[in-house]
């Protein structure tokens, strides 16, 4: 029972941290609608894909080609049917779903690097179709985009034309800025829920043997192909739903999305995050998103700015050595924060958290609770 | 006809490129036992290096001779680079021929750039899962882009070939066929490629060096057991992997304009002639990267694409998925290395 309640503690300090983000992310500057609607996007891309790496082990190099097939069926369904987000969603996880069974079924016949190399040839595939044969699904290069004379049957059917072009809303309620953070924010939380009960659950158990050791589960007598496959597709749609989200707070989908180096970021993400635990990915995802979009801004003015309290020589010997590193530089640093990770903290940022906890906290929350540990006081 | 010789040329040209990453690529993984997703840096390096040294070459003098007059009525400024100024014509070639001369400049850098990395990084790593060295090449192979670019810019730098070698030849006319041109560059860079391959394969087939080093690639521990320091001469194997891939990249400047991301955008493709052809085999790479190469210039045919529509975008990764999944190995990999 306590793990039970653990669980539930675990999860309300999760939803209110995710709900209050316009709160506690003020201070950081980061606590406008538009990044923190990339938080919880790719809090949600991230947790899907440490379903697949950290429970199975198995490392997919193309995961983005399940977020770019995703957002084009929003789109697709915005176009189609109707600028309510449900059937968008629900399109996008049919559609990545789907995509995700077809190419999991073919490479997860492989494992290892030759699973990495295969999704990155399918995800690589996807993308060049994207950008030239599938331009009439696509639209290449521009991207797909709304357009005023878009049949949109459902919503001309039972609402009058308004005149320009709408935006997406969930039953009559328009999502722009804040309303279209708060859906993402219930998504991700419903998200990170399902992914719980996931890794609770004994399906979970199986995935993590597989990880530990395939060919001892092979030999008990467990054909382990069912459970990556389900492993893979459950992953494939939470790419999906996340694609289907960055279509609707800006219904536009380009191949971009799908490129390898998407499928590097959101693996970043994890591995920055901690692989294997539960937030760790949405940490992750939320430290690179905020480098990309905040500490990218960083200029020379704002960094004198921030040293102005040093003497004068000092302050210009400090702004120039950190100067490479922010604004233009960002990627810099996050290269060497993810190579001291990998190199440091095979854990990531959570085994960070966990080994100064184990070190100040008198031994709380060491030991057999690893992959729940929370740096937030939970217990 | 024609055509088909200039695609097939093309595909050569290609090839030639994958190749010299993806036998480096081969030879790190099949001796360390390490998936390196820095290799294409390490060819950025080398592409960067010659941009390095034509730029060195160019260092200006500027001599006011008042012989001479601008058409303002002031002396004419003079610029001629310091090698020129100091010896004469010789210097001048030496401006001329800046990116063959490269090589040379190359080579000394990238033994150190690559024996720098297997003992300043890599060696920790080879205990610990593939994965992990993925993900840490991967993170090393961006700090290296991102400090190129921090250097250089984000923007292509052109770099020319010697004059002599600038121009076009006629290669039908070798053949006793009429109007296939070809730039000399390219068919310098196949030939050169060939070298390189040849010495490297020459180097661990018919030296003793190179015998213990395969003798290594079979059997580690054995060879450690006679007393050899395997360790050192696999150090010594990245690097020349590194000389290679960096080497690859100095001659490939005038064919491309390098910048930072030149390196990952070859990476991915060498990756897939490495599995292709069979990891920790060597030929295999070199069949793999000419046989991709060939298959992708003659993918992007007009005839070709008019019955197979967008077949030149996914052709190597489709050739890839259908090796894979047919021949575990690859097409040349050894028994029992990674074949599951």
């Amino acid at each position: 029972m306590t793990a039970l309640r653990n669980d539930l503690i675990y999860l309300v300090v999760f939803a209110v941290a995710v709900l209050a983000m316009p709160i506690w992310l003020a201070p950081f500057g980061a606590a406008y609608p538009d990044l923190m609607q990339k938080f919880a996007i790719y809090g949600i891309f991230a947790i899907g894909f440490n379903i697949l790496f950290g429970m199975t082990g198995y490392l997919s190099f193309g995961h983005a080609a399940f977020l770019g097939v995703g957002s084009y069926a929003a789109v697709w369904s915005f176009k189609l049917l109707s600028m309510n987000v449900i059937p968008a969603i629900a399109l996008a996880v049919l559609v990545s779903g789907l995509f995700a069974a077809a190419i999991g079924y073919i490479s997860l016949r492989r494992s290892g690097i030759y699973f990495s190399i295969l999704t990155l040839a399918f995800a690589q595939m996807s993308y060049n179709l994207a950008y030239s044969v599938f331009t009439p699904i696509t639209n290449g290069e521009t991207g797909l985009q709304l357009a005023l004379n878009d049949p949109r049957v459902i919503d001309r059917a039972l609402f009058a034309d308004a005149p320009g072009i709408p935006r997406p809303n969930l039953f009559g309620i328009e999502l722009g800025g804040y309303e279209a953070f708060y859906l993402c924010a219930v998504i991700l939380i419903l998200c990170f829920f399902v992914a719980m009960r996931i890794d609770r659950s004994p399906f979970g158990m199986m995935l993590k043997a597989i990880k530990s050791n395939q060919t001892r589960m092979a030999y008990t007598g467990f054909n382990t192909r069912p459970y990556t496959l389900s492993a893979f597709i459950i992953s494939g749609i939470y790419a999906g739903i996340a694609g289907g989200l960055l279509a609707v707070t800006d219904p536009l989908a380009g191949a971009e999305r799908m490129q390898w180096t998407a499928s590097g970021e959101v693996v970043l993400m994890t591995i920055l995050g901690g692989v294997g635990t539960l937030v760790g990915p949405v940490i992750g995802a939320v430290v690179i998103k905020y480098f990309e979009n905040i500490f990218s801004a960083f200029h020379m003015a704002k960094l004198e700015d921030i040293f102005s309290f040093l003497p004068d020589g000092l302050e210009s010997f400090v702004v120039s050595i950190v100067s490479p590193f922010v604004g233009e530089g960002w990627h810099l640093t996050l290269g060497i924060m993810f190579m001291l990770i990998v190199v440091f903290l095979p854990g990531g940022l959570m085994e960070g958290a966990r080994r100064i906890r184990a070190r100040f906290g008198g031994g709380r929350g060491t030991g057999s609770k690893a992959h729940s540990s929370n740096p937030a006081p939970a217990e | 006809m024609d055509q088909l010789i200039l695609q097939l040329l093309n595909g050569l040209d290609k090839g030639a490129a994958y190749a010299l990453i993806a036998l480096g690529l081969t030879l790190v993984f099949g001796t360390l036992g390490i998936v390196n997703f820095a290799h294409g840096a390490l060819f950025m390096i080398g592409a960067f290096c010659a941009v390095v040294f034509s730029r060195l070459l160019q260092l200006e003098t500027v001599t006011i001779d008042p012989a001479r007059l601008t058409p303002w009525g002031s002396p004419m400024e003079v610029r001629t680079p310091l090698v020129q100024a100091w010896l004469g014509d010789f210097g001048a070639v030496l401006v001329q021929w800046s990116v063959p001369l490269s090589i040379l400049f190359a080579i000394p850098v990238m033994l150190i750039v690559g024996v720098a990395m297997e003992r300043g990084l890599i060696r920790y790593f080879y205990k610990r899962a593939h994965a992990d060295q993925i993900l840490v090449t991967f993170g090393l192979a961006i700090v290296l882009q991102e400090i190129v670019k921090a250097n250089f810019g984000a923007n292509p730098i052109p770099v020319t070939a010697p004059a002599a070698l600038a121009g076009s030849v006629d290669v039908g006319g070798w053949l006793g066929l009429s109007g296939v041109f070809y730039p000399w560059w390219r068919l310098v860079y196949l030939g050169f490629a060939l070298a390189v391959m040849g010495l490297v394969i020459a180097f661990l087939r018919f030296t003793t060096y190179g015998m213990v080093v395969r003798a290594g690639m079979e059997d580690r521990q054995t060879v450690g057991f006679l007393g050899i320091d395997i360790e050192k001469r696999f150090t010594v194997v990245f690097g020349i992997a590194a000389v290679v891939a960096g080497i690859a990249g100095a001659m490939y400047t005038p064919i491309v304009s390098p910048n930072y991301h030149i390196g990952m955008d070859f990476l991915v493709l060498s990756f897939v002639v490495v599995v292709v052809g069979g990891m920790g085999s060597v030929s295999g790479a070199v069949f793999a990267g000419f046989l991709l190469g060939i298959l992708q210039s003659f993918a992007s045919m007009n005839e070709v694409k008019n019955i197979l529509p967008g077949i030149d975008q996914v052709i190597i990764y489709l050739v890839a998925v259908v090796v894979l999944l047919v021949m575990p190995r690859g097409l040349m990999g050894r028994k029992g290395v990674m074949e599951n």
